[in-house]
């Protein structure tokens, strides 16, 4: 059996850059740092005072009400939604809505409201935890959201891989529509942890930059300067769809989704593999999938957080795997690492970088490290013809996901 | 404290947990019907009503407090 085309027909995304993908993908391509101080209280005492946060609160988009059954992760999920639904016209396209599937995720889940909740039960005690607390926290919860805003009804997944999760997300969705149980599916990623206790547990791992007073310098993939990843926070939502559905609703089509890997390291809890074994045979298995020659893989938007080993043992991989002739990139030096969301928000940086022709900088690489031996688009923007590109991403746990996306 | 100062006092709570029009509190109307108010808005609106007049509405009333006017009584009752 032939598996059939999957097309993107929408794009939503809320993060440090930009409260929507229009204004997300114009400051990525002017090389615009959304890392900044953290201001509040509770940063003082932390290690890492830094991190990307939201260009614009949800509560500038959504009602007080809404917001108070939502954990800042379902807010993110319901407004990226929101723009991906608007985008791909299927608001009027009389969609049946039990081919209509979810697939979204987060890393770490509602850890803001489970942590607000545990401080109201210490001081006020059982009666005054919110009876939305379990609905706000679980990991399940931004997907069950948007399914119910949009009624879907093939069904309602949240597949969590740490910092892998927004690009897995994507390829269950697609998964989902070649095996039939879907003609559209909302996928996508989304994460809100700025909160003391993930940054000091990121933090007693010596995974974070402590770039504490440069803040838009410090995510620096590749560059020898580099001393760890900057949290951000966000969400990415992008509307798969079969694409002779597409085609005979007349749908706008950004571009194909060709093909994904997803494998599994069994090396380490945390650490990457040094030689990127397990992303290789990710990468290659979506090369395998998507049925499009290495050579015309023209640009790989790379995980690249900003660590020491991983952002290197990924340039081993994609070599192995591509050979030396794709254009990287690591939007992260922008973004910040939104764990969850990253998959998500790169695979849409992706999509738009063949769409546009153009790969958006990799900023702060000042001084790239030796073993960087593939041609980056550092400092400023690149443009070029992309007739198909890579998205990698790498979760805690030893997962890989990689996707290939192409032109329509 | 009067029937209409409770009913008052319920649509402040209203307002603050649900978004529900203080105009459109009254007392035949019914929370989950008229106003909009979800199950488990329903549960904070019961705490805060136990706050808010120093009574104790047990878990199997609540399910009796089908209107705003439902709950002033009981309120009125036990205040």
């Amino acid at each position: 059996m032939t598996k059939p085309d999957v097309v993107i027909t929408g794009l939503g995304a809320t993060t440090p850059l930009g409260g929507d993908v229009a204004s997300t993908w114009e400051a990525m391509l002017a090389g615009r740092s959304g890392v900044s101080k953290l201001t509040q209280e509770w940063a003082a005492q932390l290690p890492v005072r830094i991190a990307a946060q939201l260009a614009v609160e949800p509560s500038e988009v959504l009602d007080r009400i809404r917001l108070r059954k939502l954990d800042r992760s379902e807010a993110c999920a319901l407004i990226a939604a929101a723009e991906a639904w608007a985008d791909s016209g299927l608001a009027d396209a009389g969609l049946d809505k039990e081919r209509l599937g979810v697939v979204v995720g987060s890393g770490i889940g509602g850890a803001q409201t489970l942590l607000a909740q545990d401080d109201i039960l210490e001081a006020s005690g059982p009666r005054k935890v919110s009876p939305h607390t379990v609905p706000m926290l679980m990991p399940n919860g931004p997907a069950a959201f948007v399914g119910l805003e949009y009624g879907a009804k093939a069904g309602v997944h949240a597949p969590t891989s740490a910092c892998a999760t927004g690009a897995e997300a994507i390829a269950w969705g697609l998964d989902m529509i070649r095996a039939g149980r879907a003609d559209v599916v909302i996928a996508g990623g989304v994460e809100a942890v700025i909160h003391p206790l993930p940054i000091a547990g990121f933090a007693s791992m010596r995974a974070m930059s402590t770039r504490n007073d440069d803040p838009e310098r410090a995510s620096r993939p590749w560059d020898k300067g580099r001393d760890g990843f900057v949290l951000g926070e966000g969400g990415g939502i992008v509307i798969l769809e079969r694409a002779d559905h597409a085609l005979a609703r007349g749908a706008t089509i950004y571009g194909r989704l060709a093909g994904a890997g997803m494998t599994s390291d069994g090396y380490d809890i945390v650490q990457p593999h040094p030689e990127s074994e397990g992303g290789g045979r990710a990468m290659l298995a979506a090369l395998r999938d998507s049925g499009i020659a290495a050579v015309d893989v023209m640009h790989v938007n790379a995980h690249a957080t900003s660590t020491p080993v991983g952002d290197m043992a990924e340039i081993l991989g994609v070599r192995r795997v591509l050979g030396d002739h794709p254009v990287l990139t690591a939007t992260k030096s922008m973004t910040g690492h939104l764990l969850g969301a990253a998959g998500a928000l790169e695979s849409i940086a992706t999509i738009l970088s063949i769409r546009d022709s153009v790969i958006p900088p990799t900023i702060n690489l000042d001084d790239p490290d030796d073993a960087l031996t593939l041609d980056v688009a550092a400092l400023k923007a690149r443009h070029m013809q992309i007739p198909a590109a890579l998205n990698n991403s790498f979760g805690f746990g030893g997962h890989n996901v990689a996707l290939i996306f192409s032109r329509a | 404290m009067t029937k209409d100062e409770i009913v008052a006092g319920l649509a402040e709570i209203l307002e603050e947990v649900a978004g529900v029009n203080p105009d459109d509190v009254t007392e035949e109307k019914s929370f989950t019907e008229d106003l909009d108010v979800d199950s488990l808005s329903m549960v904070e609106v019961v705490v805060a009503a136990e706050e808010k007049f120093g009574v104790k509405i047990p878990d199997d009333e609540v399910q009796n407090l089908k209107t705003v006017g439902d709950a002033a009584d009981f309120v009125l009752k036990q205040a």
